[in-house]
């Protein structure tokens, strides 16, 4: 990692902006891989064996013909690969910077199975269409106008793709976004240095300009739009509604200084200047996903003196992948396992620490060992999980669950007929942008059939 | 214990590794840092007549580089030594004086009339220098003026040419060919009939680099206008090896000394030149790409490789592949191998299988048992080494011959004899087989 988090920190207790040197945030919070120069990326380009029904390419969740992409770049061929990349999956630029390639296409390449050494396929994806998007262009275009219209609920990654590929297809797409700004958790959720220079922003843009796709904003289901009017007013419906809920500590009492990670870490991505941004001396943060991480990670950032994850489980149990656990120990974070929240201390309204027990594993669910221990804290951020808010279109009874999910079948079509689902908000997916942006395409091209299907009729 | 002296044409130097007749052998500074480094001896670039030649101002080389710029092939239009003869005699004679255990070779090209050799020969001899190379290969520029390849591509003008400089010289003759011609035997032939004492080959190959697309011209340009150069460095190596065979096999030229060169960029270059009867190697491409220093490598690399082999001298194994290089005609055709992958090796990139697959036999199998893994069919498997070539790893795919049975792609038995097409019962032109 190049970054450098070695800073004068503030010492001040409690939460307090301002911990490090003013000139010291852009470097903490600087993209977390540098993209490859041009040599860079011919050499590594050159590692690629351009293998047959390459393993890559089966294992990438939005079949990137990756093998070819990498051959353009060697051939010099920068658009011509990134137009490769965006054929499959338009958010092929956040991909390549948040995408946990190590479990993905990176994993699956020959090199690694030979020499432990995996082709850098996301940075050289980053190559790529960083090339393109500096062009401006939007290398694909709509087809002759369908008449038809589809809304998109959600102007996530899951919604955008669907919005994408269905303005290719010819048709009108009206998008409802409750936010008053579009990228979902590419633009809220993910960490700052994973896509610095408002690149979730710049990639939505450059999404749009296919044109025929209109966003509205400050649309919330079921508070401003319902699903009802939706499918008497359109063709056909896709929802990509994430997991607006989050689940709560259940703890007694709420002393200032607890937090929810993800709207933290919300703020942050919104900050417009980071020095004024709060943080405290003592963080600990609660849960052991990607939220835990990027919480932890981006407070350590800010300045924090100690930063400590809670899991309760085992290491291995942790749904953290094993780089991003690596990076928040790289950065200063410590992290503890087989504990779970017992109270929240507090002086005088404030947080002053919080009390774990101890649990042991018992193959399922961790148990708890009565033991317990106490953390000093003066900010406590909780990463325990999210949830589909299912009341935004009519529950269970509207549309079938699966899981707490939205169910849907293999073409994402929910139990309702015109209404379709993908990204965070259906069951069986892995959470991943990568996952999200597979099911917004392939959502569009159901509906794309069953359109045509309809007109034939 | 190894020795790696070599005595060519009775010039003996401490080893075999010459630096060719070009830019590094330009002047007296490079050449001294050259003997220092510790190379056998040189070839002092191509001496030529007053008024001196004038090289361009723009660019004189050109290459084609691998992904990380590795130097794959090189080209050049710089043309022989553009500075005074009397200072190139005088600075060759003190060199010599001060280095009398090196090979010191002086490169000529004059115009074709006997008087003009004669002259310069008669100069040369004066600097002590230990022998001369006819530069007749040179395919750049002195080739528009009647010299370098414009002769030697005329095998009577080399005999020709050969002969007056036995006739006006003591100094051992060796003619540098050109690989711009259809048969290199006939130039070998042609100067060994002129009493030419030895060849040395390759010099450079006609070549155009590239093409600048935005410029629409040659690649590297002179003020936007390009002219074809002589194109060396590692990519022309199977050429020169080709061409040394045919002279060192050929019934007129065989014996006839040979000075390889040609992309030699390594011990094991030189080794293989040897071994087709080179009696010494003469490198330039890889000393103008990493310096002089190569011939700590070379001269370390031949040793140990001689004395894992018990080599004790180059002529213990000079001229031992010779007699393996045939014509096709001569090849066994009674010998039967087959692919095989080895499966703790394999890495599973299927290149194996899809190149077969589009453009050979049809011979691997991707799936066995409902796995990735790729299978040669024996019964398809022409034994062709494609597959052998293209697997990123080394030893993974391997031909085995096959000793007995049946050929189970032709149904024919494996017969254990030698046979070849001369024989073959296809042959319309075939002769009745030896009893």
């Amino acid at each position: 990692m190049s970054r450098t988090t070695d800073f004068p920190r503030s010492p001040a207790e409690g939460i307090a902006a301002g911990r490090l040197p003013p000139e010291a945030y852009a470097e903490a919070f600087a993209d977390l891989h540098p993209p490859l120069t041009r040599h860079e990326a011919l050499v590594e380009a050159d590692r690629c064996y351009f293998c047959y029904e390459a393993p890559c390419q089966k294992a990438c969740p939005t079949s990137i013909d990756i093998p070819l992409f990498i051959r353009q770049i060697t051939a010099e061929n920068d658009i011509g690969a990134a137009e490769t990349i965006l054929r499959a999956n338009i958010f092929g630029g956040m991909c390549a910077r948040v995408c946990p390639t190590e479990t993905l296409c990176e994993e699956a390449c020959v090199r690694e199975y030979a020499e432990g050494k995996a082709v850098k396929i996301g940075l050289l994806q980053r190559h790529a269409t960083d090339a393109l998007m500096a062009t401006g262009r939007q290398p694909f275009t709509r087809a002759p106008a369908t008449g038809r219209h589809v809304a998109v609920v959600g102007a996530g990654p899951a919604g955008l793709s669907c919005a994408h590929r269905l303005a290719m297809l010819g048709h009108l797409v009206t998008v409802y976004e409750a936010k008053t700004k579009p990228g979902g958790l590419n633009e809220f959720g993910i960490a700052a240095y994973k896509t610095p220079e408002n690149f979730a922003q710049r990639e939505v843009d450059f999404i749009l300009s296919i044109g025929g796709i209109e966003i509205k904003f400050g649309q919330e289901l079921g508070r401003d739009i319902d699903l009802a009017g939706l499918r008497r007013q359109n063709d056909a419906v896709f929802l990509g509604l994430g997991l607006a809920g989050v689940n709560k500590l259940g703890l007694d009492g709420a002393p200032s200084g607890v937090a929810d990670a993800v709207e933290y870490i919300a703020e942050l991505r919104q900050a417009p200047d980071l020095s004024r941004l709060p943080v405290g001396r003592r963080v600990v943060v609660v849960g052991g996903g990607m939220t835990a991480i990027d919480a932890a990670v981006q407070s350590k950032l800010l300045g924090a003196e100690e930063v400590t994850i809670v899991y309760r489980g085992a290491p291995d149990q942790m749904k953290a992948s094993e780089y991003e656990q690596e990076l928040a120990q790289t950065t200063g974070v410590l992290i503890r396992h087989r504990a779970t929240p017992k109270a929240l201390n507090g002086a005088d309204g404030r947080l002053t620490g919080i009390t774990f027990e101890r649990t042991r594993d018992t193959g399922g669910r961790p148990e708890r060992t009565g033991e317990t221990f106490t953390l000093d804290a003066d900010m406590v951020l909780t990463a325990i999980g999210q949830k589909l808010v299912a009341d935004a279109f009519g529950g269970i009874e509207v549309l079938a669950l699966d899981g707490g999910r939205i169910a849907v079948d293999t073409e994402r079509r929910t139990s309702l007929s015109g209404v379709w689902a993908g990204g965070d908000c259906v069951a069986g997916g892995s959470d991943l942008t990568v996952s999200a942006v597979e099911d917004g395409k392939q959502a569009a091209l159901s509906i794309d059939r069953a359109l045509g299907m309809a007109k034939a009729a | 214990m190894v020795d790696l002296r070599t005595e060519f044409l009775g010039i003996k130097s401490p080893n075999p590794f010459w630096l060719a007749s070009a830019p590094p052998t330009d002047r007296e500074t490079n050449v001294v840092r050259a003997l220092k480094a510790g190379w056998g001896g040189v070839v002092w670039k191509t001496l030529g007549e007053d008024p001196h030649i004038i090289n361009v101002n723009g660019a004189r080389y050109g290459a084609i580089h691998g992904p990380d710029r590795r130097l794959l092939g090189f080209n050049n239009i710089e043309l022989i030594t553009d500075r005074p003869l009397d200072i190139n005699l005088q600075e060759i004679k003190k060199v010599k004086r001060d280095w009398p255990d090196r090979a010191i070779v002086v490169s000529l090209m004059v115009p074709c009339e006997e008087s003009n050799w004669k002259n310069i020969l008669a100069r040369v001899e004066e600097t002590e220098a230990d022998g001369i190379e006819l530069n007749f290969g040179c395919p750049h520029g002195m080739s528009e003026r009647g010299m370098g390849s414009a002769v030697g591509q005329v095998p009577e003008y080399i005999e020709m040419v050969a002969r007056w400089c036995k006739a006006h010289t003591r100094m051992p003759v060796i003619v540098k060919l050109t690989p711009n011609i259809t048969d290199i035997r006939y130039p070998a032939r042609a100067a060994r009939k002129g009493g030419a004492d030895a060849v040395s080959l390759i010099n450079t190959i006609s070549s155009i680099m590239g093409v600048d697309l935005d410029r629409m011209a040659p690649s590297p340009h002179v003020d936007g206008k390009g002219t074809h150069g002589g194109y060396c460095g590692p990519a022309v190596k199977p050429i020169a090896l080709c061409m040394v065979a045919e002279i060192a096999r050929d019934r007129e030229t065989s014996g006839l000394p040979i000075s390889a060169i040609g992309g030699i960029t390594t011990w094991r270059d030189a080794a293989e030149f040897i071994a087709m009867g080179a009696g010494t190697v003469q490198v330039c491409t890889a000393a103008m790409t990493y310096g002089f220093k190569i011939i700590d490598e070379m001269i370390s690399g031949l040793k140990t490789w001689m004395l894992a082999k018990g080599y004790e001298t180059i002529e213990d194994f000079r001229g031992r592949a010779v007699g393996n290089v045939t014509d096709w005609q001569y090849l066994n055709l009674n010998y039967v191998v087959k692919a095989r992958i080895d499966q703790d090796l394999c890495i599973k990139c299927g290149r194996c299988h899809i190149v077969c697959e589009d453009t050979s036999h049809q011979a691997i199998a991707t799936v066995v048992n409902g796995k990735r893994q790729f299978v040669v069919k024996d019964e398809e498997c022409v034994g062709c080494n494609l597959c052998v070539e293209v697997c990123p790893v080394e030893d993974c795919i391997t031909l085995v011959p096959l000793t007995e049975g049946v050929d189970p792609r032709t149904g024919e038995p494996i017969r254990s004899g030698y046979a070849n097409w001369t024989t073959h019962p296809n042959n319309p032109m075939r002769v009745a087989a030896a009893e």
